[in-house]
């Protein structure tokens, strides 16, 4: 009864991957079919050794680092927030949950336009109300800016998760620490941090895996410019595949994608994996 | 920590809260507004909150000038296609490995959340030219399988915690009461898993609407879903306001309902049944 | 009906050997209980009654027939399991119920035996709840009322109590106790309560390690254990066990004095200090101290008038005193 899914997932992994590879090691170019030809690695050579990927993956750093610390701090703050008493507390949640649920091309579309647009945008209009000249966002901070509208998607997920694992706090193991005469920050740092520890390395791990592949805001957004300014490894194999149709650079770019994101697995598998034990 | 509190820390609490709350949701509500203004007003300054006139006319024209009820389906057969999909799949899979589980369970499991981790751009290629070669691009059948498959790790996994909660004696006493294996399963199996199997079906459905590496890489017009359609709207004459955002509500409100729906479910299956 | 015999019964889990074999005669209408420390393979001898276990050796006879191969559902047994093993889908009734729609019993018989069930286990007024909408002694006898419906010839129980405050056990265990009066089927019980072993069952086996120590009736085990280890598993506190030089002196390897039958004696053979006195109101537990042993329990009845430090002598009983040899066997 498992076969069928293990074989397709199988399939899945090894007969793209296989293919990838393979292609990485040929010179191969979609508009000179027949051309192919054995390269060994000069298209590893020729990606790493290209300013355009120390940009890229200084970007793809950039961005992933980025969304996980605006992220991460504003999601704690949050689930410290919404664990508190209030009125209306499951209508904030659910405003707060909302952008998870929203498609990445929607949410970057309407940043662009509707908010950071530096002639009709909110923030431009805001910007002349109070006599400011309108900030042209994604021409002059393209980086800035998706890091911006990716953790307006993320920050949900993050707080979901915190929230969830605070709420999975023991009462009395907190109710023994005001005992003890523990005061809020010292309560937060000796035992509501480490028992999220946990969740927060989850969350750091999951949303890594999701950054390392952001494509969709960059696409509507800045298309990876201006030049490579907001290109990522991600979207820079997009382009050197599918816009340029450099087969065998792209592949190449494509495994080094892989084995970064590796790294990351490697991590996070360890967790899963301990926490199936238990 | 919710604790006892006074009333006065609680209303500074709810203030603090609705207005963090509001400035985060600002965005949707701000695409909401202006989908029912014109196009003129949707980009006069100063802009308008709610004092405008309120039109219609914006979910007519998306409707009637562009291909917006194809793009719909696509999105509706794409998401809801590659989620029975995967489930008829994964069902069985899941099914053994919760109630017979063999050496060799866990490390699968952790294998299959391995393929999870394998970033698009490493297949990107050799599947565009696969679908290229066999006719898949811009189809909806192509989609569906590749959604499936990136997919299918998260279902299974989902599927495995819920059915790893039934408890096995409850299957032993249905044995021990005389119940045959199709009673089982009829009788006591299926009406217990089938609150995990609809939780995984609709954070399966968000996951699969709003994909869109695979979708805006592999369609171009016939088959592409919302994600793709919204997409076109970046070029410049798409800098019409109001229609983008009556396009884009009408994108992302079936799934911000069946979202909220499914807040639990999205934490246990987006952390692989690490946070629950 | 409801004679379960065991021939050479083997279990192994892998190359684990859970049982080794094991001979065991249950008649009908008795009351069989297994004790023994956790992990000696009560469950698992219970389950390989039941048939959720296949054994892996010997053979299985319920009745005089063959029931090694028989599946469970076929063996005319039922079970109560520890954690009731409700379905939390189905109502009280449905769950009653299951047993006999799987036996495609006529729909009126259902009913009325649900209903007789009911009756007997006031559970009458919460028929169309859900488990989920009940006690824990509710649920408990929702789940066997699931087992009498079905008039097996033979009740299984893994601790059945377990999961229940002190106060509900003493009343579930007489409601059991008198439901095996009323029905006089058998029944094997399964239990790590001294107490509950010793007032509901007809016969008990202690188990250690999957092997069978002794087998007979609470008070023959009480009497008479075979070996110092039913010597300490059975009776509350636990017999005083004591070797050397003053076990040489009644002429054994090892002797056992169980608490009650130590008196403080002026003239008493043991002196010794009293450590801790701890006060029942019916009893006192006395823990006394004496030169060369291990810390003594004595019992005594109501207030002893001792407290902590006093010197007392203590002399056994002699006709209450167990002699067991180098291999702790008893010398009788
Ligand atoms: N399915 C299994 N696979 C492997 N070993 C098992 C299995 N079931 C039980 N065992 C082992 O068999 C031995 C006996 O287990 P069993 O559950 O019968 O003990 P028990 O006497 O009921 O203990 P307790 O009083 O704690 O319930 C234990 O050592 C246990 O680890
Ligand atoms: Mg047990």
């Amino acid at each position: 009864m498992l076969s069928p899914a293990v074989l397709l997932l199988l399939g899945w992994m090894i007969v793209p991957l296989s293919m990838t590879i393979y292609f990485s090691f040929l010179s191969y170019n979609l508009l000179m079919p027949g051309m192919e030809q054995f390269v060994g690695f000069a298209n590893y050579e020729f990606f790493l050794t290209d300013p355009a990927f120390f940009e890229a993956l200084a970007n793809t750093l950039l961005l992933v680092g980025g969304v996980l610390v605006i992220t991460i701090v504003g999601g704690t703050a949050l689930a410290l927030l919404l664990d508190q008493p209030m009125w209306g507390q499951g209508i904030v949640r659910i405003l707060v949950i909302a952008p998870f649920f929203v498609m990445p091309t929607v949410s970057a579309l309407v940043w662009k336009n509707m908010f950071m647009n530096p002639v009709n945008g909110l923030f431009a209009h805001l910007a002349k109300g109070v006599g400011l000249e309108p900030f042209d966002f994604l021409s002059h901070a393209p980086l800035f800016s998706i890091i911006l509208i990716v953790a307006w998607q993320w920050l949900p997920f993050a707080t979901l998760i915190l929230l969830t694992a605070l709420q999975s706090l023991d009462q009395e193991q907190l109710e023994a620490s005001e005992m003890d005469g523990a005061k809020f920050g010292s309560r937060f740092v000796h035992i509501v941090l480490p028992h999220m520890s946990r969740a927060i390395t989850v969350v750091i791990l999951i949303q890594t895996i999701f950054l390392l592949s952001v494509f969709a805001e960059i696409l509507v957004t800045t298309n990876g410019g201006p030049g490579y300014a907001s290109t990522n490894i991600t979207y820079l194999v997009y382009a050197q595949s599918l816009l340029q149709f450099d087969v065998g650079g792209g592949s190449a770019g494509g495994i080094v994608a892989v084995i970064l994101a590796n790294i990351v697995a490697i991590f996070l598998m360890r967790m899963i994996g301990k926490n199936l034990e238990a | 920590m919710a604790r006892r509190v006074s009333g006065r820390r609680q209303l500074v609490v709810t203030l603090i809260a609705w207005a963090i709350g509001l400035a985060i949701f600002f965005p949707i509500l701000w695409t909401i507004l202006t989908s029912f203004k014109t196009e003129a007003e949707a980009i006069a300054s100063p802009p308008s909150f709610l004092a405008f006139e309120w039109t219609l006319e914006n979910y007519a024209e998306v409707n009637s000038r562009s291909n917006y009820p194809l793009h719909f389906m696509n999105s509706v057969i794409i998401s809801l296609g590659s989620t029975l999909l995967g489930l008829l799949i994964a069902i069985p899979a899941a099914w053994s490995m919760a109630f017979v589980p063999a050496k060799r369970t866990k490390d699968i499991l952790m294998w299959m959340l391995s393929t999870k981790m394998l970033p698009p751009v490493g297949v990107l290629i050799p599947i565009y030219l696969m679908f290229r070669d066999f006719g898949l691009l811009d189809t909806r059948i192509g989609l569906v399988v590749v959604l499936t498959l990136i997919n299918l790790p998260i279902i299974v996994w989902m599927l495995f915690t819920y059915f790893k909660e039934i408890p096995g004696e409850i299957l032993e006493a249905a044995r021990m009461d005389g119940a045959s294996l199709w009673d089982e399963v009829v009788y006591v199996l299926t009406p217990m898993a089938v609150p995990g199997i609809a939780s995984t079906l609709l954070l399966n459905v968000i996951l699969a609407w709003n994909e869109a590496f695979w979708t805006l890489n592999l369609t171009a017009a016939k088959a592409a879903p919302l994600t793709a359609f919204i997409a076109s709207y970046s070029s410049p004459e798409g800098l019409f306001y109001a229609k983008l955002s009556a396009a884009s509500t009408l994108a992302i409100a079936p799934i911000l309902i069946l979202g909220w729906f499914s807040q639990k479910q999205l934490v246990r299956g987006l952390t692989f049944g690490a946070v629950k | 009906m409801g004679k379960i015999s065991l021939r050479q019964v083997t279990k192994t889990f892998g190359d684990v050997e859970v049982i080794p074999a094991l001979d065991l005669d249950i008649e009908d209408g008795e009351f069989v209980v297994f004790v023994g420390p956790s992990g000696c393979g009560k469950s698992t001898l219970l389950r390989l009654i039941a048939g959720l276990e296949d054994v892996t050796g010997g053979h299985i006879e319920i009745d005089g027939r063959p029931a090694t191969d028989v599946p469970p559902a076929k063996r005319g047994l039922a079970m109560v399991f520890q954690s009731y093993a409700l379905y939390p889908h189905m109502s009280v009734r449905k769950n009653i119920s299951f047993p006999l729609k799987m036996a495609k019993m006529d729909p009126a018989e259902q009913e009325r035996r649900v209903n007789a069930a009911a009756r007997t286990l006031n559970l009458t007024d919460y028929l169309d709840r859900r488990p989920g909408q009940l006690s824990g002694g509710q649920r408990q006898r929702v789940a066997i009322g699931r087992a009498i419906v079905r008039e097996p010839s033979a009740f299984l129980f893994d601790e059945p109590l377990s999961n229940l405050d002190a106060a509900l056990r003493v009343n579930m265990r007489l409601e059991i106790s008198e439901l095996h009066q009323s029905l006089k089927t058998t029944m094997i019980y399964v239990t790590h309560d001294q107490v509950e072993a010793m007032t509901m069952a007809d016969k008990i086996v202690v188990l250690r390690a999957g092997r069978i120590e002794q087998v007979g009736s609470p008070l023959e085990l009480y009497r008479a254990p075979r070996n110092l280890f039913v010597a300490g598993f059975i009776g509350s506190p636990k017999m005083n066990v004591i070797s050397g030089e003053k076990a040489a002196e009644h002429g054994a390897h090892t002797i056992g004095i169980r608490p009650e039958h130590l008196l403080l004696a002026q003239d008493g053979a043991w002196s010794g200090r009293v450590g801790v006195a701890e006060h029942l109101g019916s009893d006192t537990f006395l823990h006394v101290h004496v030169e060369g042993l291990d810390p003594l329990t004595v019992r005594v009845q109501g207030e002893a008038g001792v407290s902590h430090g006093d010197a007392v002598r203590l002399s056994p009983m002699p006709e209450h005193l167990h002699r067991f040899d180098e291999n702790g066997l008893a010398v009788r």
